[in-house]
């Protein structure tokens, strides 16, 4: 399974729920677009669901990395909900965990952003 | 290529077109033989995950997609480890050369994290140039003794 990309509005925020593997083709190419595509849109609240994201890989981590530059450098900010237990870890060592804001509930992920 | 010791037994030995459908399938064998060596399911997903860096780097920089060449994947158990190789023919790279991910200024940059994945996910890990050209990569994972 690569990735499936849904989004919706909670308030001002927009959740882009993620599901499937971030890896290198069709799935980091996927999140690239969407969250080039929101930017393009003039969307500032970005959070980003991989709770049903069971696996990501250093493209993958690529692609979040440069849409949080990205965002950020418009002036929005990008947020992380719902880690799985492999993605934190990856994200752990790679030193980025403490770079994004990362949530586990979306109720007090999305009034982070207030 | 080949230099596995006398004690190893080789349990899989593929020629691989340098197509993102090879990582998929480089990974999906070691898990495979990662499990079935004992080693436990996280660790062999780990495994995994440092297989695919490892092909991707063989097939996007080493072979640079190029289906005339192929990505030659080993796996061989000796009795204390899963020994996976992974060789392209592409030019070669130097480890020295490769920016720290780690390093403040590197930390928000889009690539370059693969072979630092590598090294946190295996036991050991080397890099030999080929000759004439090519790269071959060794994963070592410690296995429970058989």
């Amino acid at each position: 399974m690569s990735l499936k990309l849904t989004n919706r509005q909670v308030g001002d925020v927009t959740v882009v729920d993620a599901a499937g593997r971030i890896t290198l083709g069709e799935g980091s190419s996927a999140l690239r677009d969407v969250l080039r595509d929101m930017v393009a849109k003039g969307q500032k609240k970005i959070l980003l669901n991989l709770s049903e994201v069971s696996y990501i890989d250093s493209s993958g981590i690529g692609e979040l990395v440069s849409g949080f530059t990205t965002v950020t450098n418009q002036g929005g900010s990008l947020k992380l909900l719902g880690l799985t237990k492999r993605v934190k870890d990856l994200l752990q060592i790679t030193k980025l965990y403490t770079v994004f804001d990362v949530h586990d509930d979306e109720a007090s992920a999305v009034r982070s952003f207030a | 290529m080949n230099r596995e010791a006398h004690d190893e037994q080789v349990e899989v030995d593929e020629y691989l077109d340098s197509t993102l459908e090879s990582v998929d399938r480089a990974e999906e064998l070691v898990v495979g033989a990662a499990k079935k060596a004992g080693i436990e399911e996280d660790d062999a997903l780990s495994l995994g995950m440092a297989v695919r860096e490892c092909s991707v780097n063989a097939v996007v920089h080493g072979n640079r997609y190029n289906l005339n060449k192929k990505v030659h994947l080993t796996v061989a158990r000796s009795a204390t480890q899963l020994i996976v190789r992974i060789a392209d023919e592409g030019e070669g790279f130097e480890l020295a050369d490769l920016p720290d991910p780690l390093a403040e200024e590197n930390l928000l940059r889009h690539s370059g994290r693969g072979i630092f994945i590598i090294r946190a996910f295996t036991d050991d890990f080397d890099v030999r140039r080929l000759q004439p050209h090519g790269t071959e990569v060794t994963l070592r994972k410690t296995v429970a003794a058989s």
